[in-house]
């Protein structure tokens, strides 16, 4: 089938401030620094940009943006919505736009206070895609809580067991011991200390859950012919995709035929359809992990391995560097920060680079991901 | 504790719970069950619905327990259990809620190690917060 937006497009610039759970600055100024250091980056001018996009939990609109930093004229602006689940559609957006003209440079961010800033759950009022009159009075309140749900069934349904997503977080916690920038750089995690670690929200204990974050990212995209005249190595945006499956509920995903289904399958048959390569040729992967149940649900989804086999799949050591698929090589939302998926991101820019403080040797393709259980996202990247 | 903040799909369900009733809304032309309710049969497309009544049978299809960081009415109770039944007539409707040892019982009232998935769940109606919901006893306690 003919795809359009195949390598038509990359990423030519990355930006961050520094992670921690308490940034003294507001969200709105680390968005302009993210974006600004992404542009440097490239060694693009704040001037050229005209797209924009990024998540409709962004508290920083466009205007804001647009008018503290001096962009240009915009010519594209879009959010995604379900938080985690936009964050690699960001991209997708400004790759669409630019292959079809619509705009020539395109900047996508998050920045978020979630380490000193409220936990949304609270915030009773809000209501959830699915209405929250069926889960929240009866104490299922937090994501923690409804990915558990749907951790108990799969462990309950195909064997996987807390030394399964053990696995999970200790890769992530291993590369995170080998990034500066990551909140755990210093904070080794043993067995021990996870199989005696309070517990959230059984089966979930502290280490199943990521991070409480300060901080924002950026990353510049144009088209491949102008990513040429850059500053930075361009990463090519392979293939892109969404999901939204038929019937699916959103996070309390309990009303159809196969819960553990998840939107990671719609995506994944759109994203590999348009690409020239498979899952058994990903170097290494960035695999959303607000929950560590999320990566053998999305290593099943995205077809690393077959269905129930994802708990297995991360025995041996094969989410760690040398292992069959390295994964969250800056530490993830585990162990690196939590900005909604979007440190995957640029971690995925720095593997293609070659220039990511867990390297994996002459990596040249990586699968980035977006929350799964939500509507979400993924990217193929590739140098 | 939170009550349900019910919107015009879900009235009737609390409509019933308030008289006793499980009741779950159906297509009035081709009979499928749908959950959670909303205006249209995705199925075949048909405005118009019932509210069939269930036999309120189940079984726990999942549980986890929370614990704190929560709610403070919640973190008063925590531990406490929240499951997923699948009810006997259709499995394919899941309602969440809480096993409990009787229709009045607080959240924390069932020792979380006898909850397994499979247990056969029966649905019974007690007060939470001044509103009727649904909640759950072990058919063998």
């Amino acid at each position: 089938m003919p795809a359009p937006l195949k390598d038509a497009t990359a990423i030519v610039g990355i930006g961050q401030t520094p992670f921690a759970k308490r940034l003294p600055e507001s969200e709105k100024t680390l968005a302009c620094r993210a974006v600004l250091a992404a542009l440097e980056d490239a060694g693009i001018a704040p001037e050229e940009v005209d797209g924009l996009a990024s998540y409709t939990m962004e508290e920083t609109d466009e205007v804001e943006l647009a008018k503290a930093i001096g962009l240009g004229d915009l010519t594209f602006f879009s959010k995604v919505g379900y938080g985690g689940g936009g964050s690699c559609a960001t991209v997708a957006h400004l790759a669409a736009a630019i292959a079809t003209g619509q705009a020539s440079v395109g900047v996508a961010w998050r920045s978020r206070k979630r380490g000193s800033g409220p936990r949304p759950w609270k915030n009773t009022t809000v209501q959830l895609p699915t209405p929250a009159q069926w889960t929240r009075p009866f104490g299922l309140l937090r994501p923690a809580d409804e990915i558990a749900m749907l951790t108990r069934r799969y462990m309950h349904e195909y064997g996987a067991t807390r030394d399964h997503l053990f696995n999970v977080a200790l890769a992530c916690r291993n590369r995170a011991n080998q990034n500066p920038a990551a909140m755990m750089y210093e904070r080794p995690l043993t067995r021990d200390m996870y199989m005696t670690s309070r517990w959230i929200s059984e089966p979930l204990c502290l280490f199943d859950n990521c991070l409480e974050t300060d901080g924002a990212l950026a990353c510049v995209i144009v088209s491949a012919e102008r990513a040429l005249d850059c500053r930075s190595k361009p990463v090519y945006v392979h293939s892109t995709a969404q999901g939204l499956p038929a019937q699916h509920h959103g996070m309390v995903n309990y009303w159809n035929d196969d819960p553990l289904t998840g939107p990671a399958w719609t995506t994944a048959r759109q994203l590999w359809k348009q690409a020239d390569f498979g899952p058994e040729d990903v170097d290494v992967a960035q695999i959303y992990d607000a929950f560590t149940a999320l990566i053998p649900l999305s290593l099943e989804g995205y077809g690393f391995c077959a269905r129930g086999e994802g708990g297995a799949f991360t025995e041996g050591g094969a989410l760690e560097i040398g292992g069959r698929l390295p994964i969250n090589t800056g530490g993830g939302g585990l162990s690196e920060a939590y900005v909604h998926g979007f440190n995957l991101i640029n971690e995925g820019v720095r593997q293609l680079r070659g220039t990511s403080t867990a390297q994996v040797p002459d990596a040249a393709t990586c699968l980035v991901t977006a929350g799964e259980g939500v509507p979400t996202s993924a990217l193929l990247l590739r140098s | 504790m939170l009550t349900p903040v019910v919107d015009e799909d879900g009235a009737p369900f609390w409509r019933y719970a308030a008289q006793g009733e499980l009741r779950i809304q159906s297509c009035a032309d081709c009979g499928e069950l749908r959950f959670p309710p909303r205006p249209c049969c995705p199925h075949c497309r048909s405005f118009d619905s019932e509210w069939r009544r269930t036999s309120g049978r189940g079984r726990i299809w999942s549980y986890v327990v929370p614990h704190p960081p929560l709610l403070p009415a919640y973190a008063e109770q925590a531990p406490y259990n929240a499951i997923v039944v699948e009810l006997v007539e259709a499995p394919r409707v899941r309602l969440v809620g809480n096993l409990v040892s009787g229709p009045d019982a607080p959240l924390n009232s069932v020792d979380p190690r006898r909850i397994r998935v499979g247990a056969r769940v029966q649905a019974v109606f007690g007060e939470v917060a001044g509103v009727i919901v649904p909640r759950w006893v072990l058919e063998r306690p």
